[in-house]
């Protein structure tokens, strides 16, 4: 049976886990995931570099992954992300950058799954990786893809979920599973995670 | 149980179909030559392999009556092939559709925005409508028939050679009994100017694999695998073409666009597609390379395959020097060109090769030739660290 | 323009063009390595200072290469620009 053992929801300025919630209105998308870092106490320099989608993916996989030791799991751990604007938000920087000097950096998060290279970067995760697109979260089919990276012999552990940002909107829900029963835990399955993205 | 391939569409700049591409493959005839189709400050210069095909003339032959993008298109094209050379005639099957592309509608967004942004007024919405990455695989889907079950993957270089894979996933799990898997993707001015800023185009024809070699040339294209069970390969009657015996993905988790030097990612993906094909380095007798041409993936590919085959490299080669570098569509045209190689025993060559890698000592074929092959791999490594490795083996025993 | 008003102006930049948000550009060292251990850059760090030198200073360089030996440090850059901005 395979267990969400850690979460993180983003939303409407609204970043919650299982320890803590913590609203942060702020005027612009850099106050809110600088200030949201910083307020986090989180370090890790080349956060700042990073486009809006992968600062707050980053910052997502830092709450849900404290404490996990990733490594224990050498190739067995695996990332499996989402969205459904790709990566339209630094499209946007980027084209518009074109018509003086393309940026070299601003081009490099114009692919939706850098926010999984960024996250396996700082977390040293080597497993199978995957990104979807998809019209709405969709959990039907993270479950099913999730549990069957989870089956077979040994342990193993997904970091997974949905990472959508456009202009101010922020969609976020990262979450962790474990393929072994964890007490108190929630199970992996459509209803517990529909819950975790009706937050 | 297997997942047979009985199907395969192949769209690319040395060919619009199966055998186009292949007599091109065969007689060492490439499609890369300066950009002519597309309005950019690099036009006439910038070394490409374009689909000789207008958009216009794809949208007529398709029998299309809405504008849609050329990504799109070119999918349709390539995946109209593929289910055609199936021969599927049963009704009942579940099908499932799983693309790969980068590039989405960017192709007619790219000219929406210059007059919307100088007036809100200005701009025509039917050039944004199917931006989307998403939104180009339903469309495909929709003309093909192939929907129930449609999704999209994008995971940059790697997405059709992972949508492949995942297509495989969902015929073993019983979630499908059919998966058309591939992907497409279209030139465009954003792409060109993104890669131009990371320096990383050869302002010639690309060499990979050669000691001189100086980046890679950009391309487009489509290329799409039909898959089937055991179940449907035996009800229908079909042929097996050949078979996805293994395939691997690892993230290399070293940096956002270079491969960590000593290519620990794409090691850990091809040595995972052999274990799970079940066979040792010794077995392949052909590597389809990931092979762009830039001096980063080249070394690092390079590296991994010594370390990984040792004194058993097989015969290895890259078809970009043929195609120019796909993007999100070249997992899909190289498993096609992989299929090829099974399915007519021979193996290609790496075209403009004159001089090993010095740290590597690596040899690619430099010439068509015909012999015995059962195993080949094919390799798509993606910015964001994502490496993939398939295996496609003979059908030992039908054919 | 003399060579330290121009390594000043280059600290603002860099830290502007590269996002080093966490860097105060009076903290950055004339001689400080920029790459690897110093100020820790990479390599699409260094196609931005690339697009900086062009964009901001008047000064190309063809070929990306050179990188590592011109971006050495912000003295090495400053004196690259002094002897190759076209005029």
């Amino acid at each position: 049976m395979n267990s969400i053992t850690s979460f993180c929801r983003i939303r409407n300025n609204r970043f919650t886990t299982e320890q803590l919630v913590i609203e942060h209105p702020a005027a612009s998308k850099d106050e809110f995931s600088i200030g949201l870092y910083e307020r986090l106490q989180l370090n890790y320099p080349k956060f700042y570099k990073m486009d809006q989608q992968c600062r707050l993916g980053y910052i997502a996989s830092e709450l849900v992954l404290k404490g996990v030791d990733v490594s224990a799991y050498a190739d067995s751990f695996s990332l499996v992300l989402s969205n459904a604007d790709g990566s339209l938000d630094t499209d946007l920087r980027f084209q518009q950058s074109i018509s003086s000097v393309a940026s070299p950096s601003l081009f490099v998060y114009t692919l939706p799954s850098m926010v999984a290279g960024e996250i396996c970067i700082r977390h040293k995760i080597k497993g199978e990786n995957a990104f979807f697109v998809t019209p709405s979260f969709n959990a039907e089919l993270l479950i099913e893809y999730v549990d069957s990276l989870l089956a077979g012999p040994g342990d193993h552990a997904c970091l997974a979920g949905w990472v959508n940002v456009l202009d101010a909107q922020h969609d976020i829900l990262l979450y962790l599973v474990e393929n072994r029963r964890v007490n108190g835990s929630r199970a992996h399955n459509m209803n517990e995670l529909n819950k975790l993205y009706g937050q | 149980m297997a997942i047979h391939i009985t199907g395969a569409g192949v769209v690319s700049s040395i060919g619009h179909n199966y055998e186009q591409c292949f007599n091109s493959l065969v007689n060492g005839s490439h499609g890369i030559k300066p950009l002519s189709r597309i309005d950019s400050r690099f036009a006439g210069s910038l070394p490409v392999g374009e689909v000789a095909v207008s958009n216009e003339m794809m949208t007529s032959q398709f029998g299309l009556q809405k504008v849609v993008t050329r990504t799109a298109l070119l999918g349709i094209h390539a995946a109209a092939e593929a289910v055609q050379s199936a021969g599927i005639t049963g009704t009942n099957w579940r099908k499932g559709f799983v693309s790969g592309t980068t590039v989405g509608g960017m192709d007619r967004s790219e000219f929406f925005f210059p007059s919307f942004l100088k007036d809100r007024e200005a701009g025509d919405l039917r050039d944004v409508v199917h931006h989307g990455c998403g939104s180009v695989t339903n469309v495909i889907a929709e003309h093909i028939g192939f929907t129930d079950f449609v999704t999209t993957i994008n995971t940059a270089c790697s997405s059709s050679v992972n949508a492949i894979i995942y297509a495989s996933k969902l015929i073993k799990h019983g979630i499908v009994d059919i998966a058309l898997a591939g992907g497409t993707d279209a030139l465009t001015r954003f792409t060109i100017n993104g890669f131009k800023s990371l320096m990383i185009l050869d302002e010639e024809p690309c060499r990979p694999f050669d000691a001189r070699r100086a980046g890679l040339n950009l391309g487009e294209g489509a290329g799409y695998l039909l898959l089937v069970s055991d179940k449907v390969l035996e009800a229908e009657g079909l042929v097996s073409r050949g078979i996805i015996t293994g395939f691997g993905n690892t993230n290399d988790a070293y940096h956002q666009t270079a491969s960590s030097p000593d290519g620990r990612g794409s090691f850990a993906a091809m040595q995972e597609a052999l274990q799970a094909a079940s066979i040792s380095p010794g077995d392949v007798n052909y590597i389809n390379l990931h092979g762009t041409g830039t001096v980063n993936n080249d070394l690092s590919e390079g590296r991994a395959i010594n370390r990984l085959f040792n004194d058993n490299v097989p015969a290895i080669s890259s078809t970009k020097s043929f195609t120019g570098h796909t993007l999100g569509a070249c997992g899909g045209i190289e498993a096609v060109f992989s299929l090829m190689a099974l399915e007519r025993q021979c193996v290609f060559g790496n075209l403009r090769f004159t001089e090993p890698i010095h740290e590597t000592g690596l040899s690619p074929q430099r010439e068509f030739s015909a012999r015995p092959v059962n195993h080949v791999m094919s390799n798509s490594f993606g910015f964001g660290g994502n490496c993939s490795s398939i295996i496609l083996s003979r059908n030992m025993k039908g054919q | 323009m003399k060579i330290e008003s121009l390594m000043a102006d280059l600290k603002k930049q860099i830290v502007e063009a590269l996002n080093l948000r966490h860097i105060n550009p009076d903290d950055i060292g004339d001689d400080q390595a920029l790459f690897v251990d110093g100020l820790g850059l990479d390599s699409i760090d260094a196609l931005e200072l690339i697009v900086l030198l062009q964009q901001k200073h008047n000064t190309k360089i063809a070929n990306a290469q050179d990188g590592p030996k011109i971006f050495k440090s912000v003295r090495t850059m400053a004196e690259y620009i002094q002897a190759n901005a076209s005029r």
